[in-house]
């Protein structure tokens, strides 16, 4: 199959970019979306020119590294999907598809499609611990947790950090990202005791890197190839809410 | 403890909340406007004067037009730090296909519900508190007349149904919405919330709907 691409082209941090058309065929509906762009890439190559630069890591849907907006949704037109696992059967023949990277001011586009995501890191490095001192690893039915417990804290914990949350929030929030950690380390004996220091940390350090507040438009839950659920965001606002009144 | 996205969110949430709550007494109140023409003016008059003289009532009308008003001011707080946030805008945009229209567009409600409540408070609280009115029979101001013969004219209903379907899409997010921020996460109590605040959200509009029809249709002669 043959598609007309419009890709973002940006040269790096600052400067200023722009959407570049191109032509590809022989495009197999078998392929995924960054083989595509892998196929436009190497003929680019062919032809001198710099090749359209994206994030990819694992290529199976686990890593949360690749992510850009395509047709003008969070990893393309499917819900529930990393762009690495959307496959070029999802388009028809002919079709025109706009490529372009995740936008927030918190994620500035470092080249191309390739943007910035440590506001994420430095949400984590904020509270997504707990401080425990490490060493061997403690008998593992010393501290007994029901099941339903762990299957809903790893539930939470199965974020992979795409970003494709804060990409299709019309306000750039990163509440979804966020409350998924708060509620992962909450629902845990040991993220429990720290659970009030934490949660204000984190929410103050998702502020600092300025990402916007939810309205609860819930898009962040379709968009999110984990499908983690929104009332994660209400378990993060009842946390913050008790320690707003508790914490001394 | 410092302002953050969540505290601006829990401003809009309890300010809203309250806003929903006096929603409910001012429909009761209307309602006296649908009984039979001879008892709803002297009723009507006399409930509007009540509330005009009452300590308890005055203080929470301070918390009204307060509410109202952080409501608004915070709401465009909010916005300028999504603006902010947003930086440079999607080329191409279909964000639009993975939430509702109303959750999105809290803000272009708002506003139309805001020029309505000038509207409102001009031609009922205005003349009400500072304007001269005749009186009625038992000496209270005939505030039932000006209602009623507002209501004679189409152009006016348009404006207040108009208003009033604007106001049930903002409910039917914003009252949802607030339990979310107010912390709601459990997930049976966070869907019965949201069918309450569907049934909350069309007797509101439908109750505030009816009132201007029903005089315009049945109570066309003074």
């Amino acid at each position: 199959m043959k598609l007309y691409l419009k890709v973002w082209r940006q040269e790096h941090r600052d400067s200023k970019g722009g959407m570049i058309s191109y032509e590809v065929d022989g495009i197999s509906e078998h392929m995924s979306f960054l083989e595509m762009l892998d196929l436009l890439n190497e003929r680019l190559i062919q032809k001198g020119e710099r090749v359209i630069e994206f994030d990819h890591d694992c290529r199976e849907g686990i890593c949360g590294a690749c992510g850009m907006m395509i047709n003008g949704r969070a990893h393309g037109p499917l819900t529930g999907t990393t762009t690495c696992q959307l496959h070029m059967r999802s388009f028809n023949d002919g079709e025109t598809v706009y490529i372009e990277p995740f936008r927030a001011t918190a994620f500035p586009v470092l080249r191309d499609l390739k943007i910035d995501r440590s506001a994420f890191d430095h949400i984590i490095q904020s509270g997504g611990y707990i401080s425990a001192s490490t060493g061997q690893a403690p008998e593992s039915n010393s501290i007994p947790i029901a099941h339903e417990v762990t299957e809903a804290a790893f539930d939470a914990a199965a974020c992979i950090g795409c970003g494709a949350c804060v990409a299709t929030c019309k306000n750039s929030s990163a509440a979804l990202f966020t409350s998924a950690k708060i509620s992962h380390l909450v629902l845990l004996p040991q993220g429990k005791l720290e659970s009030a220091d934490r949660v204000v940390s984190m929410v103050n350090q998702m502020d600092t890197e300025g990402f916007g507040h939810c309205s609860n438009t819930e898009a962040c839950e379709v968009e999110c190839p984990q499908e983690i659920s929104v009332l994660h965001i209400g378990r993060m606002n009842y946390e913050y809410n008790k320690a707003l009144a508790l914490r001394k | 403890m410092k302002q953050t996205t969540l505290t601006y969110k829990l401003v809009m949430a309890l300010t809203g909340l309250f806003l929903c709550f006096f929603l409910v007494i001012h429909l009761l109140g209307n309602l006296q406007l649908l009984l039979p023409e001879s008892g709803a003016r002297e009723q009507f008059n006399w409930y509007s004067h009540l509330l005009s003289g009452n300590i308890l009532i005055k203080i929470i009308s301070y918390v009204l037009y307060l509410s109202l008003i952080g409501h608004a001011i915070y709401a465009l707080v909010i916005n300028r730090k999504n603006t902010k946030a947003n930086g440079e805008k999607y080329v191409y945009d279909k964000r639009s296909q993975v939430s509702s229209w109303n959750s999105r567009n809290m803000g272009i409600l708002g506003t139309i519900i805001l020029i309505f409540l000038i509207i409102h408070f001009k031609d009922y609280w205005y003349v009400y508190k500072f304007g001269h009115l005749p009186l009625d029979a038992k000496g209270n101001k005939d505030l039932y007349s000006i209602v009623i013969s507002s209501f004679q004219q189409g152009w006016y209903i348009i404006i207040y149904e108009l208003s009033f379907i604007a106001l049930g899409f903002h409910l039917l997010h914003g009252f949802f919405s607030a339990s979310r921020t107010l912390g709601l996460y459990h997930p049976k109590y966070s869907s019965l919330v949201r069918v309450f605040g569907w049934i909350y959200s069309l007797a509101i509009t439908l109750g505030f709907m009816l009132i201007p029809i029903y005089i315009y249709f049945n109570l066309n002669v003074l």
